[in-house]
């Protein structure tokens, strides 16, 4: 079972010490916070040392660790036990020594404000933040998350204090945003665009300048006309304080995404077997493809088993109408259990037939089942278990 | 659906945007979609707005992926139309620039200066101007307006003063990101403190602060998308924004008799009683398999017992609760299911 080619054996992925990077990807709503934070604790509790990454505004991770804040760095999870390898089967269940989780939740204004402050000096600095173009730029606007996101795991990864970082990624409009945010960057630092607007600030003479004015003077004065004077102003004074640190971001997040292709970052998608949730996960293994990133597999999370598939739900109903039409004792307790267990069967059986489409669809990545648990998780128990089901091969389907 | 189309008494009288958002994996396209059907239902007409790029609109209505243009999407109940448009934020922005400040050449100047994909791409913030301008101006479009001549829109209406449409609702962005999304244009107000853009944006917070204007958040019943749902009223209540209703999707109801759900909530169904109940319906089974059913009936009494308590928490918002069934394998013809329990429940 473990040697199946179709089966993505997530022990081995996060214990394995040339695993670096894993990144959640997949559409809202179908628990990537929640296994990305498992990931963690299984990679943690086989004795490495990892932090997880969320870039959610919403406090899930921190709901789902105990923990009542989560800021800008890293904070360490108590609670994180030594494990031998319990329930993982293949592998030897040698006892190993308990290693650190951490846990942060970006703060993207902050990262942003690190960056102008690294780069810049104290005196420029000071006036990039104080600008106002830069401020709602780097706090309110969407889209930024995504930048921040990648430079903050750049860091983390350039940092070299963690054995593992898993990045749960920002629920964005698609999963464009997120893989394309270091590629538009530099686009936009290398556009025409931005030379444009340092074209009135910087001395004048240059040749391409001087082709363009034509262009450039029209360009400047529907700006103008649009956003007025003022803004224009701020923008320009914001590009220019930036210019010196352009350079330098250009490179990071050209860095930041090779980091993304090296062997040891591994993508690993998240999915529910729900038409929009599949949908979404088919699209992110095939850009995922494209760009050559490497995909580790597929988790099909809250997946519905019964476990007395023998008993049909046609079955089940045809039954419960008969012991309903004429109830003896112990009918209606009968009827309604085998209502409930025809309800299981019609579930399981939309379910399958959407994840065989999608197996066939995709028939050389490697998938991982997790069973649909009752309640929420949101604790360190709770995880566990989620951990535990979700390295265990028996769980995956034939 | 008996109520009459012209003097109907719904919950929203006089709301001409209807805001929908919700986080991801609760439905929110779909029940966005099902409520342009419930609006437009008795010769109505509703414009069916898409801003994330994902045309899945165009998939629940089975039609080829929208282009930025209002297309005819669906027919509703006693002769409505929905409409339905996928917004393409750089084509957004050069009709604006036309539309407002009639930038034709300039217009195509910035795009070749990579303005367009700077304000649409790079630039964060500008997309959400443009999307919620977007549905600014098809909710105030009149048969008159300009726009209704170049935006190939339907203007059948002969009433000049009469709106193209009756009523517009957006797919706009999840939970988290919606009181943002709508707020754009103060940010923007508040950057560009003159100038057309100035103008503009005041227009737009205008009408989203206006009793033209609600939003309505979908949710499961399920524990984050409920926290989540909250949060978000919270947002918006905190910048002023207009709550709307809350949409409760795929609710489950009960399967056990009520005194068995109890018992089964707690873990405490009589294997023996189900064995024997079940071979007197013919199905004999032994006390491992009788077992595993009555796992199964916990789970579903303890499913059903975490939503009565959720739906108890969404009652504290002090919104209207609109519930809609879990249809199972979905198709277009589930949307009228559900834009019928949306009239019947006063939601239109």
């Amino acid at each position: 079972m473990a040697t199946d080619p179709r089966y993505l054996d997530v022990e081995t992925l996060v214990t394995d010490p040339s695993t670096r990077i894993i990144v959640c990807c997949g559409s809202g709503g179908v628990g990537k916070t929640t296994l990305a934070a498992a990931l963690g604790l299984r990679a943690a509790e086989s004795g490495r040392r990892v932090v997880t990454l969320t870039i959610d505004p919403a406090k899930r991770l921190a709901q789902s660790l105990g923990l009542n804040e989560l800021d800008n760095t890293p904070r360490q999870v108590a609670g994180i036990r030594a494990s031998g390898g319990k329930g993982s089967g293949s592998t030897g269940p040698k006892k190993r020594p308990a290693g650190e989780l951490h846990a942060m939740m970006l703060d993207m204004k902050r990262t942003f404000d690190e960056i102008v402050e690294a780069h810049a000096s104290p005196a420029k600095a000071a006036q990039i933040l104080a600008n106002p173009f830069y401020q709602s730029l780097s706090s309110s606007f969407a889209g930024t998350q995504e930048y921040m996101a990648m430079e903050k795991l750049g860091q983390l990864r350039r940092s070299d204090r963690w054995d593992l970082i898993v990045v749960d990624t920002p629920p964005s409009r698609s999963a464009l945003d997120f893989l394309d945010a270091p590629k538009r960057l530099g686009r936009f630092l290398d556009g025409r665009f931005i030379r444009m607007l340092l074209v009135p600030t910087k001395a004048g003479g240059r040749g391409y300048v001087k082709l363009m004015q034509a262009g450039v003077g029209m360009v400047t004065g529907a700006m103008t006309k649009l956003l007025g004077t003022q803004l224009l102003t701020e923008v320009q004074t914001f590009v220019t304080a930036m210019d010196t640190m352009f350079g330098g971001l250009r490179d990071r997040a050209d860095a930041t995404a090779k980091l993304l292709r090296e062997p040891g970052t591994a993508f690993v998608v998240v999915a529910a077997p729900e038409p929009d949730a599949l949908r979404e996960a088919s699209y992110f293994v095939e850009r995922l493809g494209e760009e050559n990133m490497p995909l580790a597999g597929v988790v099909m999370n809250r997946v519905h088993r019964s476990a007395v598939p023998e008993l049909s739900a046609g079955r089940s109903i045809a039954v419960a109408e008969s012991l309903e039409a004429e109830p003896g004792a112990d009918g209606v307790l009968a009827s309604g259990v085998l209502r409930t267990h025809a309800h299981r069967m019609a579930q399981q059986g939309a379910e399958e037939k959407l994840l065989a489409a999608f197996a066939i669809t995709h028939s050389k990545v490697r998938t991982a089942t997790v069973p649909a648990f009752a309640g929420d998780v949101h604790d360190l128990a709770g995880l566990r278990a989620l951990a535990t089901a979700l390295c265990k091969p028996a769980a995956h389907m034939q | 659906m008996s109520r009459d189309g012209a003097a109907r008494d719904s919950d929203w009288e006089g709301v001409r945007l209807h805001v929908v958002t919700g986080k991801g994996g609760t439905g929110k396209t779909t029940v966005a979609a099902a409520l342009a059907l419930a609006l437009a239902t008795g010769g109505r007409r509703t414009l069916l707005v898409e801003c994330e790029g994902r045309q899945g609109l165009a998939r629940l209505f089975d039609a080829p992926p929208l282009p930025y243009a209002e297309r005819r999407v669906a027919v509703a109940p006693d002769g409505g139309v929905v409409y339905g448009l996928a917004i393409d934020p750089d084509e957004a922005l050069l009709e604006y620039l036309d539309l407002y400040y009639h930038l034709g050449r300039a217009g195509r100047a910035l795009r070749r200066f990579g303005a367009i994909d700077f304000a649409t791409t790079i630039a964060p913030g500008v997309r959400d101007v443009l999307l919620t301008g977007k549905a600014y101006e098809a909710t105030r479009r009149k048969v008159s307006s300009r726009a209704t001549r170049t935006a190939a829109a339907p203007a059948s209406r002969t009433d000049p003063d009469a709106y193209v449409y009756d009523a517009v609702v957006m797919d706009a962005p999840p939970t988290g990101r919606i009181a943002r999304f709508l707020n754009v244009n103060s940010e923007v107000a508040g950057l560009a403190r003159v100038g057309p853009v100035n103008k503009q944006a005041e227009s737009i917070m205008k009408l989203i602060r206006s009793p033209q204007t609600v939003v309505h958040v979908v949710t499961l019943l399920e524990e984050m998308p409920v926290q989540e749902t909250l949060d978000g009223i919270d947002d918006l209540r905190a910048l002023d924004l207009p709550v709307g209703g809350i949409v409760v999707n795929r609710g489950h109801a009960p399967l056990l008799a009520a005194s068995d759900l109890r018992v089964a909530a707690a873990g405490k169904l009589d294997v023996a009683a189900v064995r024997s109940g079940l071979a007197a319906g013919g199905i004999a089974v032994d006390d491992v398999t009788a077992a595993a059913l009555c796992l199964e009936a916990t789970d579903h009494a303890q499913q059903v017992a975490t939503e009565r308590r959720l739906r108890q928490r969404l009652k504290a918002a002090e919104r209207p609760i609109y519930q809609l069934p879990d249809l199972g394998e979905f198709d277009t013809g589930g949307l009228y299911v559900m834009a019928a329990e949306f009239a019947r429940q006063g939601a239109a």
